[in-house]
C-alpha cells in the first residue's frame, strides 16, 4: 500500500482554495478588525479566507488516501483556444480607442478565430465584415456606445 | 378582489406598445439563445445589461425577463432535434424528446413541449401573483438577523441543490462572498482588495464577472470538445400532437407544472430543478418504465412543462424578497439597481406598475412563445444549422462591446478576460460556477446584515438564534446539511444528477 494522489483534479482544487482563502485573510488582516459589536472592514472577510483556506485543506486531504488503486485520469488543458481566444479579447481592448472598433472587431474575429479545429481564412475574413458592420451600425451608432468606428 | 386589481394594474402596464415590443423582443432573443448550444441566459443577460440603462425599468426588465423564460422554448427544440441541451434545464429533454425524433415524431414533441410550456407558465403566472402579497407583507417583518439568516439559507440551498461536490460548491461560494468584497467597504471606507488599483475601487462589475465564467470561460470549453451537430437527418412531420399524445400527456404537464412551480421557488432552484424531478416522477409513476428513454412523450411533457414553470416562479424571492435564487436572478437584481429601484418587499407597494407589470409579461410572453414556436419552427431548425466557429467570434465581440460600455472602461474588457480563463479553469476543475456568482451578488448584503444584526445586539452572536424566524431559517439550513451529508441521500442525489 502506497500514499497515492488519487484525484490530481481535486488536489489542484484544494491547493488552488487553500492559496485564495490564505491571500484573503491575509490582506484582510492589515485591514482594521474591528470588535464583534463593531465590525471593521477585516473582520468579514478575514473569517472568510479562513474558511475557505479549510475547506481548501479538506478538498486537497480527501485527494490523497493510502490505497492500491490507480490514479483517475486527467483531462488536460487546451491551450490553444484558451490562448487564442483570451488574446482576441485582449488585442481588441488594446487597439479599439487608436484604431476604432473596425479594425478592432476585424482582429479580434481573425485572432480568436484561429482557436477553433478548422479554421477558414476566407470565412474569418467574411465574418469579420459582417461583424464590423453590425458592431458600428448597432453599438456606435443604435445605441451611442461611445466607441471610435475608425482609426483616430 | 385584491388580486383582480393588481392584475389590472400589471395589464396596464404591460400592454402598452411599448412593454409588448420589449417582451416580444425578449423572448425571440430568449427563444434564439435557447436553440444555440453553447450561448446561455446569463451570458447573454448580462451582455444586455448595458443595454438596457437607456430603456425605462420595466421596459428593461420585461426584456430581461422574456430571455429567461424565453430560453426554456429555444432550449427544448435543439434537445428534441439534434439531441444537444442548449439549456441545462433541457437535458432531460434529451431522453425523449430525441428518441420521439429519431421515430419521425420530433413535431408531436416539439409541439407538446410548447404546449406543456405554455399552460405551465400560465399556473406559475398565478402563483406569483397570489403568493407575492403575503410573503411581500412577511419579509416587511424580516430584520437584520433575519435576512442574514435567510441569505444563509439561500446559500446553502444553492450548495446542495448544485450539481457535483458539495465540498467545492461550498468552497466557491465563499470565494465568491469574497469577490464581492473587493472594493471601497461602505461602513469605513476602507478600500479592500483593490490593490491600489483605482478601477476596482467600485468593486468588480458582476457583468465583468458572469461574461467572463459563463461567457468566454464557457466558449473556450466548447472550443475544446469536439462538436458534431446532424441537423439534416431529422424529419419534423407534423407538429400538432396526436388525441393519444394528448392523453398520455395531460397529467404529466399538470404534475410537472406543480412541481416546477414549488421547486422554482427554493433557493438555489429555477429551471433545471423541476425538470429533473418530473422526469423521476413521471418515470415512476408510469405503468411501463421502460419506455421511458425511447420515446415517451411523457418524459418529454413533464419536464418540459416543470422548467417553464420554475424559470418563472424563481422570480418570487427576488420580486418579494429581493433575493436571488440563481445566478440569472442575481443578474436581475444588478438591472434593478442599474434603475435605482432597490429589490424588497417594498418595491410591490412602491412601484406595483412595475411589479405587476412583469408578472402579466410573463403571461403575455408565453402566449407570444407559443405562437412564435410552433409556426416557425422551420426557422429555428435553420439557426441550428449555423457552426459554432462563426458564432463564438460574434458573441466574443458583444462580450467586449458590452463590458466595455458598463463603465466605458478598457480595464474591465482585460479583467473579464482573466476572468474567462478562471472560468475555464473552473470548467476543469469540476467546480460549478453558479454559486461563486451568487455568493459574489450576495456578499456585500450578507456582510452589511451582518454587521448590522451584532451592532444592534451590542456584539452578542446568540442574536441569530434568539429570535424565532432567524432560528428557524438557520435551523432549515442545518437540516439541509444534514440531510445532504446523510450517505444515502447522498447516494440518490448523484443518481439523479447522473441520470441526465
Amino acid at each position: 500500500m502506497k500514499i497515492r494522489i488519487l484525484n490530481r483534479r481535486d488536489s489542484f482544487t484544494g491547493l488552488f482554495f487553500i492559496l485564495l482563502g490564505l491571500a484573503g485573510s491575509h490582506t484582510a488582516s492589515g485591514y482594521p478588525l474591528g470588535s464583534a459589536m463593531r465590525m471593521g472592514a477585516g473582520y468579514f472577510p478575514l473569517l472568510l479566507g479562513a474558511v475557505l483556506a479549510v475547506l481548501g485543506a479538506i478538498v486537497l486531504i480527501r485527494s490523497v488516501r493510502v490505497t492500491d488503486d490507480e490514479p483517475a485520469q486527467d483531462d488536460g488543458f487546451a491551450l490553444r483556444p484558451a490562448v487564442l481566444v483570451g488574446a482576441g479579447v485582449i488585442v481588441f481592448a488594446l487597439v479599439v480607442q487608436q484604431l476604432g472598433l473596425v479594425l478592432a472587431t476585424v482582429a479580434l474575429t481573425l485572432v480568436s478565430g484561429h482557436a477553433h479545429r478548422e479554421v477558414r481564412f476566407g470565412e474569418l475574413l467574411g465574418l469579420s465584415a459582417v461583424l464590423s458592420v453590425f458592431g458600428v451600425a448597432v453599438f456606435a451608432y443604435g445605441l451611442g456606445v461611445p466607441l471610435p468606428v475608425g482609426p483616430a | 378582489m385584491e388580486l383582480l386589481s393588481h392584475l389590472a394594474i400589471g395589464v396596464d402596464a404591460a400592454f402598452t406598445w411599448t412593454n409588448l415590443l420589449y417582451c416580444f423582443a425578449g423572448v425571440t432573443l430568449g427563444t434564439l439563445i435557447g436553440v444555440l448550444p453553447g450561448l446561455g441566459p446569463v451570458a447573454t443577460i448580462a451582455m444586455l445589461l448595458p443595454v438596457t440603462y437607456g430603456l425605462p425599468p420595466t421596459a428593461a426588465l420585461i426584456m430581461l425577463s422574456g430571455i429567461y423564460y424565453g430560453a426554456q422554448y429555444g432550449g427544448s427544440t435543439a434537445a428534441i432535434l439534434v439531441n444537444m441541451p442548449g439549456e441545462s434545464s433541457s437535458v432531460v429533454t434529451c431522453l425523449d424528446g430525441h428518441a420521439m425524433a429519431k421515430q419521425g415524431r420530433a413535431g408531436s414533441a416539439l409541439g407538446i413541449a410548447a404546449i406543456g410550456s405554455f399552460f405551465a407558465g400560465t399556473v406559475a403566472t398565478l402563483v406569483v401573483a397570489v403568493a407575492a402579497t403575503p410573503l411581500a407583507a412577511f419579509a416587511l417583518k424580516f430584520g437584520p438577523a433575519e435576512y442574514f439568516a435567510l441569505m444563509v439559507l439561500g446559500l446553502v440551498a444553492a450548495v446542495v441543490l448544485a450539481q457535483g461536490d458539495i465540498l467545492k460548491a461550498v468552497a466557491m461560494t465563499l470565494a465568491g462572498l469574497l469577490l464581492g468584497l473587493v472594493g471601497v467597504d461602505v461602513n469605513s471606507g476602507e478600500e479592500r482588495f483593490t490593490f491600489g488599483l483605482p478601477q476596482l475601487a467600485d468593486g468588480i462589475s458582476f457583468v465583468v464577472i458572469s461574461m467572463g465564467i459563463f461567457g468566454i470561460g464557457e466558449i473556450i470549453a466548447n472550443l475544446e470538445r469536439d462538436e458534431r451537430r446532424d441537423v439534416a437527418a431529422v424529419r419534423v412531420g407534423r407538429i400538432l400532437p396526436s388525441r393519444e399524445d394528448y392523453r398520455r400527456s395531460w397529467k404529466p404537464v399538470l404534475r410537472g407544472s406543480a412541481l416546477g412551480s414549488l421547486l422554482g421557488v427554493l433557493p438555489g432552484g429555477g429551471a433545471m430543478l423541476g425538470s429533473f424531478a418530473s422526469y423521476m416522477v413521471e418515470k415512476r409513476l408510469a405503468k411501463d418504465p421502460s419506455r421511458f428513454g425511447k420515446g415517451a412523450i411523457e418524459g418529454v411533457a413533464g419536464p418540459e412543462s416543470a422548467n417553464n414553470a420554475g424559470a418563472q416562479t424563481s422570480f418570487i424571492p427576488l420580486l418579494v424578497m429581493g433575493l436571488p435564487a440563481n445566478a440569472v436572478m442575481a443578474l436581475m437584481i444588478g438591472a434593478m439597481m442599474i434603475h435605482g429601484i432597490v429589490p424588497g418587499p417594498q418595491v410591490m407597494s412602491e412601484r406595483p406598475e412595475l411589479f405587476w407589470g412583469v408578472i402579466v409579461s410573463m403571461w403575455v410572453g408565453n402566449a407570444m412563445l407559443l405562437l412564435l414556436n410552433l409556426p416557425l419552427i422551420g426557422v429555428w431548425v435553420k439557426l441550428l444549422a449555423v457552426p459554432y466557429r462563426v458564432l463564438y467570434p460574434a458573441i466574443l465581440l458583444f462580450c467586449c462591446i458590452g463590458v466595455y460600455s458598463v463603465n466605458n472602461q478598457m480595464f474591465d474588457v482585460l479583467l473579464t478576460v482573466a476572468f474567462g480563463l478562471l472560468g475555464y479553469l473552473f470548467i476543469k476543475l469540476r467546480c460549478e460556477p453558479a454559486p461563486l456568482l451568487l455568493g459574489f451578488v450576495l456578499g456585500p448584503m450578507l456582510e452589511e446584515n451582518l454587521r448590522r444584526a451584532m451592532l444592534l445586539s451590542r456584539g452578542d452572536p446568540t442574536v441569530f438564534l434568539t429570535r424565532p424566524l432567524s432560528l428557524a431559517l438557520l435551523l432549515l439550513a442545518l437540516a439541509l446539511i444534514v440531510v445532504m451529508a446523510l450517505p444515502r441521500l447522498r447516494a440518490t442525489r448523484e443518481v439523479a444528477f447522473a441520470e441526465g
